[in-house]
């Protein structure tokens, strides 16, 4: 493997880590919080020298990087992120417990938004900041950033595309312009494009600015970590049907966009995945809503509230305006199925995917097909085009892998005795990159019961979630440390 | 008229023949050297040996004095730029090139001015259409249309069964209770003009000309059942294969393709969403009952091997498949084939000749040109469509009063969007569609070549 060259990768990723934390840093001077301005100081300055170090152990490295040394640059530039990101929330003492701190920022640059904090109120600006940021910029990923930054002009940088497949979420990622920077570019304007929107459309209806841009924040990376205790079921009905609306936006395929961009609106329409999405999205509504109206006073809180909280689990974002661990259990079940298909490939949701889910149905349905004709040849299509078995392939052994997943994080937690229920939907919750789950880890509650050795399984999953498992497992399997 | 045929293949042979015997100079390219000696010796042609996309070849040709190129190569690709270099050449020359490749129809039409065609032609998808064709209006073994598809020769066999047997054609049109014309009978492989007193016989093929909705009734009152096609098994998976599915697959008549071939299964499977590809071999009898061959309407053998297509038609025969269809490269023995019950036979090299021939005849006196060109009854007799103009002679005078050359037959006349069996009071006028079968030897250029 090319340590050098994926040393100068982490090192890169620290720095813009450093110089993320500035305006956080601001954030606690202006607003009076010393020591929090204090310890973002002191963060900026360990990662910053840590950083420069492996740059200077690194500097000459060869260009050449394989599929194996994206994976792994990743995964481990995710886990350096996190323990150096957790830094002011330690050092500030305003989650005093370390391995607390590195959940929450897990959950943060996860875009998670599963927090241990009790009361979210009770910390300073500059820490909510933090938190809500991590959200941000976990949401889009932050290598993908570095490309976007990176001169694009390198010889044999074309490797760099390891970096993009293994930070990007979806079965199949691709390029969307020839060079990688321009397409890393693409992807950031339109992220950020949409989230100044987001907060124009917030501070519209009275939001002040730094709930407006912390809760945009939040949006964006479908991230859920709110600045209110209550999440956002204290703000104005519009600023709630406002975040419903670019939740769902930001669970679409980023690719969809840049077509809107192109004025492709045919293949737009035409897509497949999006068409799946918007109807599971329409049908859950439509049903929760059903189920639950004798709850609300009237049908058009009953909807907000659905379509609220059905946009929030689909896209994995995790906000809510009601407290649904009281709905009744055919809704939760629906939230429980909307947490494991999550959002579509390309965005900065996390979960399954809706991408994953159609390729597994058709090609299921190619294998009932099979049993009846064994001679039959089939191709299976998406969008027409035909998808390569090795994706398909790769699919089946997603569902494998997350299911095994599942299952030995859920035995694992089940050590700190609490009910099935929580445990299955705290490792749901977790692994999807939603936030909330149910019962004692339900929309009121926090993850801040559990014993130390569950929060760092359940990091583990919200890293394997957002990376999309392959880069963990590859961290984690010998043959990947091998010499040869 | 000097042509130069590029590449001595299935087709360029055949075009070969029929052209040379209709009095054009022909200059044969091709690479082999075996194959054109023995063109050379079977056709009073010239051969050239070379390749036929280079300058120095077509030159050796006469190029510059030819009047047509028509590149026929098994390459879609050497065909284009052998048509672009010649046209270089000589920029008077009209150019006819086949293509064949599914992938390059659309842009050929669209880029006919820079490739210097002045046609192209894909005899894979001519067949195709013709089987489509076939299969959406069943029972007859073949139907050439006319006059914008107002007029039609059909074929029929007589059978043991069937209520033509041993009736005189003068009776005719009272067994089949509407107005038909049979314009060529074909027996023993000979072709005859039958007159009225001619009695058909077992075995007899017979070439019915009429409007197209005497034909259905026609069809009716002889109680073949024309059930549309609903499933079709096509047993190959060539490029005639692909296209023909893709036409009935808009058609929402359901495919299935079996070939033996798993790459090119999966090829035909990527690319024909709604048909079911199936790998395996056409002539195993379990494969194709499981393939359920008992419910399938139609049976299609479309494999490279000719003899491979007689044995799955001939199966599909005892088998009772209602419609069965074989495609033949070759019918040099066509006494062999007639004695088989093998359906339609469709053979793709025959059916593209008909439109260049058109075209040959066409450039050739530039008025009164035929329209369209049918060879019927194994090539012993032809249909050629012309449309009357003002230099025809005997316009407005009733047929009878016309002496018209032997071995020649008015079979339909066209007037607006009306097509009728003629009689003697028929007259045609200027700008009606007239169908003539010929089966004499001499070719018709213009309509007034059938006045004696």
């Amino acid at each position: 493997m090319n340590y050098k060259m994926m040393g100068r990768f982490i090192a890169q990723t620290m720095f813009i880590e450093a110089i993320f934390m500035i305006p956080a840093g601001i954030i606690s001077l202006f607003c009076g919080d010393i020591s929090a301005a204090y310890s973002f100081l002191a963060a900026i300055a360990a990662t910053v020298l840590i950083a420069g170090l492996l740059w200077l152990l690194c500097r000459r490295a060869p260009r050449a990087m394989g599929a194996k040394d994206g994976l792994v640059c990743v995964a481990v530039s995710w886990i350096v992120l996190s323990l150096f990101g957790c830094l002011p929330f330690y050092l500030s003492r305003e989650i005093p417990n370390f391995v607390d701190a590195f959940f929450e920022t897990v959950s943060g640059f996860t875009t998670t938004g599963a927090s241990v904090v009790a009361n979210v109120e009770a910390l300073s600006k500059g820490i909510l900041y933090w938190r809500s940021f991590s959200h941000w910029l976990g949401g889009m990923g932050v290598l993908v950033f570095l490309l976007a930054l990176s001169s694009g002009d390198e010889r044999g940088s074309g490797f760099t595309l390891h970096l993009l497949r293994a930070e990007s979420p979806g079965p199949n990622v691709d390029k969307l312009v020839p060079k990688i920077r321009k397409t890393a570019v693409i992807l950031y304007s339109i992220y950020i494009a949409l989230t100044l929107l987001n907060i124009l459309f917030l501070l519209v209806g009275n939001m002040p600015l730094f709930d407006a841009v912390c809760t945009a924040f939040g949006t964006a990376g479908t991230g859920g970590f709110g600045v209110k205790a209550d999440s956002l079921a204290g703000y104005s009905p519009y600023l709630q049907n406002v975040t419903t609306v670019f939740m769902l936006l930001f669970g679409i395929n980023f690719s969809c966009y840049y077509l809107i961009l192109l004025r492709q609106l045919r293949s737009v329409w035409k897509d497949e995945e999006l068409r799946l999405y918007l109807a599971i999205v329409l049908i859950s509504i439509v049903a929760i809503a059903v189920n639950i109206h004798s709850l609300y006073e009237t049908w058009t809180e009953t909807l907000r509230h659905a379509a609220f909280q059905v946009g929030s689990i689909i896209t994995t974002t995790g906000f809510t305006t009601t407290d649904f661990d009281q709905w009744p259990h055919f809704s939760k079940t629906i939230l429980l199925g909307l947490m494991m298909i999550g959002a579509c490939a390309g965005s900065t949701g996390g979960g399954f995917k809706v991408a994953r889910v159609l390729l597994l149905f058709k090609s299921l349905r190619r294998n009932i097909r099979r049993v009846i004709r064994p001679n039959r040849v089939q191709a299976v299509r998406s969008n027409g085009k035909i998808v390569d078995e090795r994706v398909l392939d790769n699919t089946n052994a997603y569902l494998a892998a997350y299911i095994i997943l599942t299952v030995i994080s859920i035995v694992l937690i089940s050590l700190d005795n609490f009910s099935f229920t929580t445990n299955l939907s705290a490792v749901f919750a977790c692994f999807n990159n939603i936030g909330p789950g149910l019962e004692a880890v339900g929309p009121t509650c926090h993850f801040g019961n559990f014993s130390p050795f569950s929060k760092i399984i359940l990091s583990i999953d919200m890293l394997a979630g957002r990376l999309e498992i392959f880069p963990i497992l590859v961290l984690l399997s010998r043959s990947a440390w091998r010499r040869k | 008229m000097n042509i130069v045929i590029a590449g001595a293949g299935k087709v360029g042979i055949a075009l070969a023949k029929q052209l040379s015997m209709e009095n054009c100079d022909i200059t044969l390219i091709d690479s082999n050297q075996k194959v054109l000696s023995a063109c050379a010796e079977q056709m009073d042609i010239m051969a050239v040996h070379g390749n036929c996309a280079s300058m120095t070849t077509l030159l050796q040709a006469g190029i510059q004095t030819a009047d047509l190129l028509i590149a026929a190569t098994n390459a879609d690709e050497v065909n284009l730029l052998c048509c672009t270099t010649a046209h270089g050449i000589q920029p008077q020359l009209h150019t006819i090139a086949r293509i064949r490749n599914p992938e390059y129809t659309e842009q050929i039409f669209a880029m006919r001015d820079v490739f210097a065609l002045s046609m192209a032609f894909n005899p894979e998808l001519q067949a195709a259409t013709e089987i489509e064709r076939l299969l959406k209006y069943p029972g007859f073994l073949r139907r050439d249309t006319f006059a914008k598809g107002r007029a039609e020769i059909v074929e029929l066999r007589v059978d043991a069964n069937s209520k033509l047997r041993s009736i005189p054609l003068s009776a005719m049109n009272s067994v089949v209770k509407t107005k038909i014309l049979v314009c060529a009978v074909l027996r023993n492989g000979e072709s005859v003009t039958p007159n009225g007193n001619f009695i058909l016989e077992e075995g007899d093929r017979i070439f019915v000309t009429a409007p197209t909705e005497n034909l259905t009734a026609m069809l009716k009152h002889l109680g073949i059942i024309a059930r549309r096609a609903r499933k079709v098994i096509l047993c190959g998976g060539s490029k005639l294969s692909y296209y023909l599915a893709s036409l009935l697959e808009k058609d929402n008549i359901s495919v299935q393709i079996i070939d033996s071939d798993i790459d090119r299964c999966r090829e035909l499977a990527a690319a024909l969403p709604n048909t079911c590809v199936i790998h395996g071999d056409a002539t195993d009898h379990a494969l194709l009952e499981s393939e359920g061959l008992a419910e399938c309407d139609a049976l299609v053998a479309l494999t490279g091997i000719d003899e491979l297509n007689m044995i799955i038609s001939l199966y599909a025969g005892t088998r009772k498949i209602p419609q069965v269809i074989t495609k033949l490269s070759h019918l040099g023995s066509r006494s062999i084939i007639d004695s088989l019950s093998l359906g339609s036979i469709i053979c793709p090299k025959e059916l593209c000749s008909g439109n260049i021939v058109r075209y040959v005849r066409a450039m050739r006196n530039q008025t009164g040109a035929a329209v369209s060109v049918h060879a019927i009854a194994d090539q012993q007799a032809e249909a050629v469509e012309f449309l009357v103009d003002e230099n025809t002679n005997y316009c407005g005078i009733p047929l009878r009063d016309i002496t018209l050359k032997s071995n020649i037959l008015i079979a339909s006349i066209t007037h607006g969007a009306s097509s009728q069996v003629p009689s003697g009071d028929s007259v045609f006028v200027k700008g009606d569609s007239v169908v003539v079968v010929t089966s004499g030897r001499g070719t018709l250029h213009q309509l007034n070549d059938i006045f004696a």
